[in-house]
């Protein structure tokens, strides 16, 4: 029994963590400009398909491919941002939201037209696949490895956010952007770094999803639901609100599937409602 | 000495005569609703082969209407609308099944199951603005649809309501296989609530949803309670999209999952934007720009059509907020002030 | 000019352009084409395209000097009121002498409403669920259904000594057809079913399932789940946790282990056990001909099952055309269709005449590596079978 539960929270967790690397980025971005980006899932799946290419057509490693497909989806992002999203800061969300959309049926659509609809197929290396038998358990490498890699991602950001003078201001500009500004601190510039190191966690994590999840160019939306309640459910511009949130909907999410299978998202869609319910503004909200 | 010359006495307007001077002229038909209704009137005569598509044209834009209502009028954006949709759809299926086969008395109670639904919504959502207030839309949308598809005993599932039977209308005018029936039915609903609309815009109610729509906060300053409004707006724009929903389900026989999709709430958004928020008109270009083009582009590769769509949106976010009425608008003043100078 | 007389005007210049409408010509013959070309079909669309021009290329595209013309509509997915208007579009406007396509069950019970009255045939390619024939006399199936295929898998999982299974299965229509089917079946030789468990359609992350399934330790275990990406993902999390070493054999429907979704799976489907109506390595010339001809027309994609389906579907149509001398009628082409028996590059394949679906060949595979690339070698045939819920 607790073995079990044991296990659920192991697994729960990887998958936590992979959600929140996936999700901070947005977490910040919404905090900093209140900008609706639903197109973050899409840079996840770019992430992704950036290492897949790297890997499968170029032979390279895999822990090789992480760091590169994080650089192009920022890369990507940035230019984005410069070109496009910042027209759109002081504008209504609802403009946002279509701006984000349009872009998200975009990049759906190239990716079906350079790879395929097809699942894409991934490999890792061996000292990642298989598992390390632990009593009546099969401790999967591979998860293990996300709880390592990416809790040592996690705390560097917590690091970053909370002990660096870039942080304070990231933070300080959540709290009153206006205030900030007046401060002397470009608000601008410190946005788009923020929007460029958001993005590439999101492409991160993307890639060190496709061997949990798959990757397929319905990644963009499958996954933008779950990270749009990440984001929700920890509260605007609260990094560890989103990993709180992160963690939890992991644990939930697997939890739910051991003991109930059959209700699937169902438990996840009634917890966000009924928890927004409760609390508008997030469970970790500034208020 | 001149006689100072005064003025003739010019009686003052009342400020209720003033109020129906204003409401007068903005209720005054315009151009583009014109050529839409009778484009659509005309049609149906011209091209018999095309019926099912003029219909579903209609439904659609319907539903986008009460989409239009909600986030054009009153400001309050949604990624869930399609729940409505859906709830209309599957009340009149599974009412016909159950034997109640009188279509518009089927659209009544569709319309009312709706309503309810949205009434229900509206209490949870007039506690939150902005992103909270979409992610709980969509939230909810998403839940419905998870709902919907597991409880396969009611809805069918994935595979859907099959085998909904409509009676003729007023006991004479039965659905053919044309879609003849079907689409004057279609018009004749979509047009009347059109018209209730229009009605619903251009009265100080529709004023207070603007008001809402251009500054939330300062509504309730002057002495607008900003619940009611919210609980009205959402129940009658739930109550037409419910009538859009059970106007497909009886003239398809249908109804499937896909009457409560993510996709749908996103179309819905795509059409208003693209024909223009807030003008009711609007919605209905765009829905039938949307589903024209869908229908004569449907043999090319989808994968196209995604990518051109998308592309469409950004563009008219980015230069074209009015949408296409807002275009046409804008050529119409500049016809004019061509015309005054001359 | 005022708004009234605008309204007239344009009502005026309207029917003027409108009357001008002309019908169209009837003398080639019209196959109109319903298929998800988007949305949940993934690859189905292309596969369908790359055969039906092969199919033209090897048998020709005119019968007793009529043109085939064949028009392409995509209903998008799962959507039945899209592919009824599409139906009747064809129909009205194309004037189609018959349809086919159609993955969907919902889709095709939509285009059935439509073809009954209108005594249009249709060839379905796809659609797996037994329920659509009985109603429709001008149907007829040329794929499989999901009984047809899994009862035998259950006899023999039961024949090889399993005796106490796990079934995981997809919440959705053929999944549930799949999974209540394989525990009818193998209850029935004498098995035990040691638990099930029904997947939602849209579950990424299956570790929680597969260690629900160890901790019952069963014999072996059956999946269906689409083929798309979870079927993937989760042999790969067995795979990944374990179930080779634990001994628990998998059976699955040839669905997930389909030609073109092995490279995918990797070394994760050797030993997986499946039964499907098709596979690429099945031992006939005409299969041999067919799968490189196939390949050389997708670029390097094999054919799969649904590939099959429709270029048997459109065998089945040219010959109903060609022994009508191109003059169609409807009632005519079901008679035919009836006493259809002919080799497909699956095996041989007949048309139920009761039930107008079809009656073939079910083949039990195993994955292998043969060669360096992932096979299914056929170890056992369950000749000719007829769907079993269509014949209590």
């Amino acid at each position: 029994m607790i073995g079990n539960l044991l296990y659920i929270i192991f697994s729960g967790v990887a998958y936590g963590v992979l959600l929140f690397l996936m999700s901070a980025g947005l977490a910040v971005t919404q905090g900093l400009m209140r900008f609706a980006n639903l197109a973050h899932a899409a840079f996840a799946m770019l992430g992704g398909y950036v290492a897949v290419t790297l890997m499968n057509s170029w032979g390279w490693p895999f822990l090789l491919t992480l760091p590169v497909a994080a650089l192009a989806t920022a890369i990507f992002a940035g230019i984005l941002e410069r070109l496009l999203f910042r027209r759109f800061y002081n504008v209504s969300q609802l403009y946002q939201i279509m701006l984000t959309v349009g872009i998200v049926s975009m990049s759906v659509a190239s990716v079906t037209f350079i790879w395929g609809s097809v699942n894409q197929p991934v490999r890792m290396p061996d000292y990642l696949s298989s598992s390390i038998p632990i009593g009546n358990f099969d401790i999967d490498k591979y998860r293990l490895f996300l709880i390592l890699a990416g809790g040592l991602v996690v705390w560097a950001l917590i690091y970053g956010i909370d002990s660096t003078s870039f942080g304070a201001k990231v933070r300080a500009a959540v709290d009153n952007r206006r205030v900030t500004a007046s401060c002397g601190i470009n608000v601008d510039r410190l946005f788009m770094l923020a929007f460029f190191i958001g993005s590439a966690l999101a492409g991160l994590g993307g890639a060190l999803s496709v061997n949990l999840v798959g990757l397929s160019p319905t990644f963009a939306l499958d996954f933008l639901a779950y990270v749009l309640i990440v984001v929700t459910l920890g509260g605007h511009g609260s990094m560890k609100g989103a990993l709180a949130a992160a963690l939890l909907l992991g644990v939930v999410d697997v939890a739910g599937k051991y003991y109930i299978p059959q209700t699937g998202p169902f438990i996840i869609y009634a917890l966000t409602v009924i928890v927004l319910f409760w609390r508008p503004h997030g469970l970790f909200a500034k208020a | 000495m001149t006689a100072i010359e005064l003025p003739a006495t010019v009686p003052v307007p009342t400020s209720q005569e003033k109020a129906h001077k204003v409401f007068a002229f903005s209720s005054r038909w315009r151009w583009e609703e014109i050529a839409f209704w009778v484009v659509a009137a005309i049609s149906i005569v011209v091209f018999p082969t095309h019926l099912v598509l003029i219909a579903q044209v209609l439904i659609t834009g319907l539903f986008a209407l009460s989409f239009d209502l909600l986030v054009g009028y009153a400001g309050i954006p949604s990624l869930g609308h399609a729940a409505f949709f859906g709830i209309g759809a599957y009340t009149a299926g599974l009412l016909a099944r159950a034997g109640w086969t009188e279509p518009i008395s089927g659209l009544v109670i569709a319309a009312i199951v709706a309503g309810v639904a949205g009434l229900a919504l509206s209490v949870v959502v007039s506690r939150l603005t902005g992103i909270g207030l979409i992610m709980i839309t969509l939230g909810v949308g998403l839940l419905l649809y998870e709902a919907a598809h597991s409880a396969r005993g009611i809805t069918g599932g994935d595979d859907g309501l099959s085998g909904i039977n409509i009676a003729p209308i007023f006991g004479h005018f039965q659905f053919d296989f044309y879609g003849r029936t079907a689409v004057v039915y279609t018009f004749c609903v979509a047009f009347l609530l059109y018209l209730v609309a229009r009605r619903i815009v251009n009265s100080p109610f529709g004023l207070e949803l603007k008001g809402i729509r251009e500054n939330v906060r300062r509504v309730p300053a002057i002495g607008i309670p900003l619940r009611s409004r919210y609980m009205v707006a959402f129940t009658v724009s739930a109550a037409l999209a419910g009538v859009a929903g059970a106007l497909l389900a009886q003239i398809t026989q249908t109804v499937a999952l896909s009457a409560l999709s993510f996709d749908r709430s996103a179309a819905a958004l795509i059409m208003v934007m693209i024909g223009g928020m807030g003008t009711l008109i609007g919605a209905l270009v765009g829905a039938a720009a949307y589903m024209v083009a869908q229908d004569r582009l449907s043999d090319l590769n989808p994968v196209y059509w995604n990518f051109w769509v998308g592309l469409l949106l950004v563009l008219f976010v980015l230069f074209a907020r009015g949408g296409l009425i807002g275009g046409v608008d804008r050529l119409i003043v500049w016809i004019r002030s061509k015309r005054s100078k001359s | 000019m005022n708004r009234c007389r605008f309204a007239m005007l344009l009502a005026v210049v309207l029917l003027a352009l409108g009357s001008g409408s002309v019908l169209a010509q009837q003398t080639p013959i019209r196959i109109g084409v319903i298929y998800s070309f988007s949305g949940a079909g993934g690859t189905a669309g292309k596969e369908f395209d790359d055969i039906v021009q092969l199919f033209q290329r090897q048998h020709g595209d005119t019968i007793n000097g009529r043109k085939i013309e064949i028009i392409r509509r995509d209903d998008g997915g799962i959507a039945p009121d899209n592919a009824k208007r599409l139906a009747q579009e064809l129909i009205v406007q194309e004037h189609v002498d018959m349809l086919t396509g159609l993955i969907f069950t919902p889709n095709a019970v939509a285009v059935g409403t439509v073809s009954t009255p209108s005594k249009t045939p249709v060839f379905i390619v796809n659609a797996t669920t037994s329920n659509i024939m009985a109603k429709n006399p001008y149907m007829s199936r040329y794929s499989m259904t999901a009984t047809q295929v899994t009862v035998p898998l259950a006899k023999y999982a039961y024949k090889t000594g399993m005796r106490n299974m796990y079934v995981v299965y997809m919440d959705y229509g053929p999944g549930i057809d799949s999974g209540q089917t394989f525990m009818n079946a193998f209850t029935a030789e004498g098995g035990k079913v040691a638990g099930e468990i029904r997947v939602p359609v849209s579950a990424t992350d299956f570790s929680a399932y597969l260690q629900r399934v160890k901790d019952a330790k069963p014999d072996g275990m059956y999946i269906f789940l689409n083929a798309s990406g979870a079927g993937t993902a989760f042999l790969k999390q067995a795979k990944a946790q374990g179930f080779d070493k634990a001994g628990i054999k998998i059976f699955c429907a040839g669905d997930l282990v389909t030609e073109q979704a092995l490279p995918a799976i990797g070394d994760a489907a050797v030993g997986v056990i499946s039964s499907m109506n098709y596979s690429g390595t099945h031992d006939s010339k005409l299969n041999h001909d067919f799968v490189k001809a196939f390949m050389v027309q997708s670029g390097g994609l094999p054919p799969t099952f649904g590939g099959v389906g429709t270029y048997d579907a459109f065998t089945a149509m040219y010959k109903v055309i060609a022994a009508q001398k191109g003059q169609l009628d409807p009632d005519k082409t079901m008679e035919l269709v009836k006493n259809l028996k002919f080799e497909s590059p699956r095996g041989p394949i007949a048309i139920d005449p009761e039930t107008r679906d079809i009656v073939q060949n079910v083949y039990i595979r195993r994955t292998e590596l043969k060669g360096g690339k992932l096979v299914n070698t056929e170890i056992d045939t369950y000749p000719m079978v007829k769907d079993p819920s269509e014949h209590p």
